[in-house]
């Protein structure tokens, strides 16, 4: 590239290395990158954990650890960061380059009012002072769709939704216009819903500030929604850029074609017209597992009581799998941890083989609960660290009495065969394996009884892309080995749509819309669950375009 | 995680088979987080010279004088008064001759005699015997109590919080040194062991480790193996013991090392008082309460007690220290430069 174009560029980086010194030996987290964000411009960062593509974007910001050594050039605009003072640094910082964050709730001050949090960088940069500053923040606070913003400005994080505190994040970004934005997975920490709209408010920022923005993220479906270019790194090297087009639908690297391949996809949705409902298959000779009426779920939270799940049915056969799909604070978790036991039943019935949990007796209780497995969601927390790994699988078994040590040794053995890990791993610890890993030594836990019935309660959504196809591919799988019924949590349609038979969609504590999954998902009745299902990107520029439109339509006509 | 990348197969292109190619190829021995921190204490330097001192200490006190019906090796007891020789001035000599001292020496009195003659090295190692013996059953009994209360308390939440913490309160509004003056001096009058007195300060010095227990299984308890364990019907017992407790051993082992330090210190305020151990039996707090008047005159009976409390002390704390960093390496680890007065240019600010 010649000396002249690059100084269109917002952003851009030159055979940028990183590497962290650690106790053992170094880690080169970034290997030689070069990349370029035009203004106006939405290039697209996409890679799984340890790629390094948030590193890239800290080295840009200059906010990288002490053991980080930096080589190469990151420029913003013609400001080669990469080695730069820190004061001059910070000069940069808000005017120059801005960031949005992940997880909105901590990305604020929680004991700060907005305005407060607003201002700051308006007057720390000489924008504006006092009442100036504070009716700039008012503006901003206008631009990213806040209602009310003259009287929400004295309010506190905690008194705004997630979305709501999102935009906020956006409006101090965009505080002191900067040339560029580096939006670190914002919208990963959201509803579908709410991605939506956080996207659309980008994406139409963007042109009007005429800013670069530099999107991190894992979600491909935001990538084809946003991004004009698209950069995919893998192990710290860039394996492939080009047109977002390009990338996406004429993958040229081998890595990017897998990647692709395994993002879950909503087979042809029609949100439009509500197709005539097909009659559900014969079910007459179905072994009900786990039955549900009415069932109401409570919290007690200190006197007032919360009602979280209100009068759900639903059904679980054997060989079959049930999935459960809502946005956050639907109740759709809820429902898991009642069949687990870890939560009263308020009213209703809850019965595993015929059996109602809320009349058993603790002894009882136990009993039933031998044949129930559960998957969480969080890999990390979900095995207890100081067990080794043949302690954590056979723990049902120690738990119930079952089979001598011999015996369990023999088990833990199958199970780690069945989920496809060496058998030496039995001696290892939790904290050696990958997240990956760990979720399948979950998977072998919840089967060494051979239960009748598996709880998955969003099982994948906190693994890569690559590894949660090959973790639902094991299931589907051990599924059919095992022949279990399933309740399967999850946000994700897409993910439901590959796995399970039937699905409830939940809106706060209700079920808005049963039934089979290629009723529901693919000829909905129900309003909320159009909205849900337009408002969830498809890794494909070209329909995603398409999906928007009907999901603005959608919106605008609620 | 040792970074494996470069020894890697170049033409993996998918990061589950990536992990378990690196899963495959680890081929040293799997440690235990029990074995990690072990490993990270021996790195320890403080906390490794800080044992030294503190096992010196524990084997001379018991092996020179002897303990229960085991002789030891130094031939003066404690309760014996014998002829002052030399005003009792300690014969001890560290000093070489080529230094101008005199010489490297032992002698007949090696801590000196007090004012009736008895020996005050037998007389100072019975004392830190009996101090190091509190502090370890102080230790012993206010961690367990600690521990079983405080994870009674967090793990069932509503009202078993409310009675225990609140028990805990009513320990800690009054007064340590008041409480365990009282106790102490009734346990002391019915039996006159120092066993009772330390079962007695370790029922009243459970109180700050109970409350941090409490907080560590209050957040522990909300990760998804306890619900786990809970799911797949483990007993309550169970879950507390095997999977919580466990989780917090930090925390207690650290603890546990301050107890220990916070009762050799209490025993030895409560002797210097006239509460704690009764003569003809000796502690450090005794024998400086004792001849607090002697400081000008013959100073040294006032010097080794009071030293070898401090080193007891300050090793038991460095201990603690070095076993927290050991259980957390997040806290310190490798201490990094602070950006400070004295801080000078990182690598990241060259070009």
């Amino acid at each position: 590239m010649s000396t002249e174009a690059t100084e269109d560029y917002a952003l851009s980086f030159n055979d940028l290395k990183v590497t962290f010194e650690t106790a053992g030996p170094d880690v080169h987290a970034v290997k030689g990158l070069s990349l370029a964000v035009r203004p106006g411009e939405v290039v697209a960062l996409v890679g799984e954990s340890g790629s390094g593509k948030s590193v890239t974007s800290t080295a840009a910001m200059g906010l990288l650890p002490e053991n980080a050594q930096v080589t190469g050039v990151a420029k913003i605009g013609n400001v080669n960061v990469v080695g730069l003072e820190a004061g001059k640094m910070r000069k940069m910082r808000a005017t120059d380059i801005a960031m949005v964050f992940q997880e909105p709730m901590t990305a604020l001050n929680p004991v700060l009012t907005i305005e407060r949090q607003l201002t700051e960088a308006l007057e720390l940069h000489d924008v504006a002072y006092g009442k100036e500053a504070t009716d700039r923040a008012i503006e901003l606070l206008t631009m990213v769709g806040i209602p009310d913003p003259a009287k929400r400005i004295r309010q506190y994080p905690h008194q705004f939704s997630g979305g709501q505190r999102q935009r906020i994040v956006i409006a101090m970004a965009i505080s002191c216009e900067p040339k560029v934005i580096i939006a670190d997975e914002p919208t990963t920490a959201l509803d579908v819903t709410v991605q939506a709209e956080i996207l659309d408010l980008l994406r139409e920022l963007k042109d009007r500030l005429n800013t670069g923005i530099l999107l991190i993220t894992h979600n491909m479906g935001v990538v084809a929604d946003m991004a004009d270019q698209v950069a995919v790194m893998f192990q710290g090297n860039l394996v492939e850029t080009g047109d977002v087009k390009q990338v996406l639908l004429h993958p040229q690297h081998e890595y990017t074609q897998r990647l692709l391949s395994s993002v879950p996809r909503l087979s042809r949705v029609s949100v439009e017209e509500p197709a005539p409902r097909s009659e559900p298959i014969a079910q007459a000779d179905r072994e009900l597992v786990l039955e549900a009426k009415d069932l109401i779920l409570e919290y007690d939270m200190r006197g007032t009581v919360f009602r979280a799940v209100e009068n759900v049915s639903f059904d679980v056969a054997k060989g079959e799998v049930l999935g459960i799909v809502g946005e956050s604070g639907s109740g759709k978790s809820t429902i898991a941890k009642a069949v687990l036991g870890l939560l009263p039943v308020a009213s209703g019935t809850l019965s595993v083989k015929g059996h109602n949990l809320p009349k058993l007796s603790p002894r009882q209780a136990r009993q039933v609960r031998k044949q129930i497995g559960v998957i969480f969601q969080d890999p990390a927390a979900s095995l207890n660290p100081r067990f080794p790994i043949g302690d954590c699988i056979t723990e049902p078994m120690v738990v119930h009495k079952v089979g001598s040590k011999t015996e369990r040794i023999k088990r833990a053995q199958e199970l780690l065969d069945a989920v496809k890990l060496p058998r030496n791993v039995i001696n290892r610890y939790p904290h050696e394996l990958s997240g990956g890993q760990r979720q399948r030594i979950c998977i072998a836990r919840a089967l060494t009884l051979n239960p009748e019935l598996l709880i998955a309660d969003e099982p994948t959504s906190a693994l890569d892309v690559s590894v949660q196809a090959l973790v639902l591919e094991m299931l589907q799988e051990l599924q059919r080995d095992f022949n279990f019924a399933c309740l399967f949590v999850s946000h994700d349609l897409a993910v439901v749509d590959m796995l399970a038979d039937s699905v409830v969609v939940m809106q706060n504590g209700k079920s808005v819309e049963q039934g089979r999954v290629d009723t529901v998902l693919h000829a909905p009745t129900h309003d909320y669950t159009r909205r849900l299902l337009a408002a969830a990107p498809v890794p494909d520029p070209i329909e995603q375009a398409v999906r928007r439109e009907a999901w603005r339509t959608l919106n605008s006509t609620k | 995680m040792s970074n494996t990348n470069d020894k890697l197969p170049e033409n993996v292109t998918s990061l589950a088979e990536l992990e378990d190619a690196k899963l495959a190829r680890q081929a040293e021995d799997s440690k235990s987080q029990g074995r990690i921190v072990i490993g990270r204490f021996l790195k320890h330097k403080l906390a490794m010279t800080s044992s030294i001192i503190l096992v010196f200490i524990t084997v001379m006190a018991f092996s020179s004088v002897g303990w229960g019906v085991f002789p030891g090796w130094w031939d003066k007891s404690y309760l014996n008064a014998g002829s002052v020789i030399d005003g009792g001035k300690p014969t001890l000599s560290l000093v070489p001759t080529w230094l101008g001292g005199e010489g490297i020496r032992w002698g007949e009195n090696p801590f000196g005699q007090d004012s009736i003659g008895k020996d005050y090295f037998a007389l100072v190692m019975t004392g830190t015997q009996k101090s190091i013996i509190i502090g370890v059953v102080v230790g012993v009994v206010s961690t367990f109590l600690g521990a079983v209360i405080g994870a009674i308390a967090g793990y069932f939440r509503g009202w078993v919080d409310e009675v225990l913490m609140r028990i805990t309160d009513l320990f800690i509004v009054i007064p340590l040194l008041v409480l365990a003056a009282v106790l102490g001096q009734l346990a002391g009058a019915t039996s006159g062991s120092i066993i009772t007195l330390a079962l007695v300060l370790g029922l009243v010095t459970w109180t700050g480790l109970a409350r941090l227990v409490r907080g560590e299984i209050l957040s522990l308890r909300e990760r998804e193996y306890v619900a786990a364990a809970q799911a797949m019907g483990s007993k309550t017992s169970r879950v507390i013991f095997k999977h919580l407790l466990p989780n917090t051993i930090g925390v207690i082992v650290v603890n546990a090392t301050f107890a220990i330090a916070g009762a050799i210190l209490l025993e030895s305020a409560l002797s210097y008082l006239g509460f704690g151990v009764q003569p003809p039996e000796s502690s450090l707090g005794l024998l400086i309460s004792q001849y607090q008047n002697a400081f000008t005159s013959r100073p040294w009976l006032f010097w080794w007690p009071g030293m070898i409390i401090v080193a007891i002390a300050l090793s038991v704390n460095f201990l603690g220290d070095g076993l927290r960093d050991a259980f957390d390496p997040r806290h310190t680890g490798k201490r990094r430069r602070r950006a400070g007065l004295f801080a000078l240019p990182t690598r990241k600010e060259k070009p």
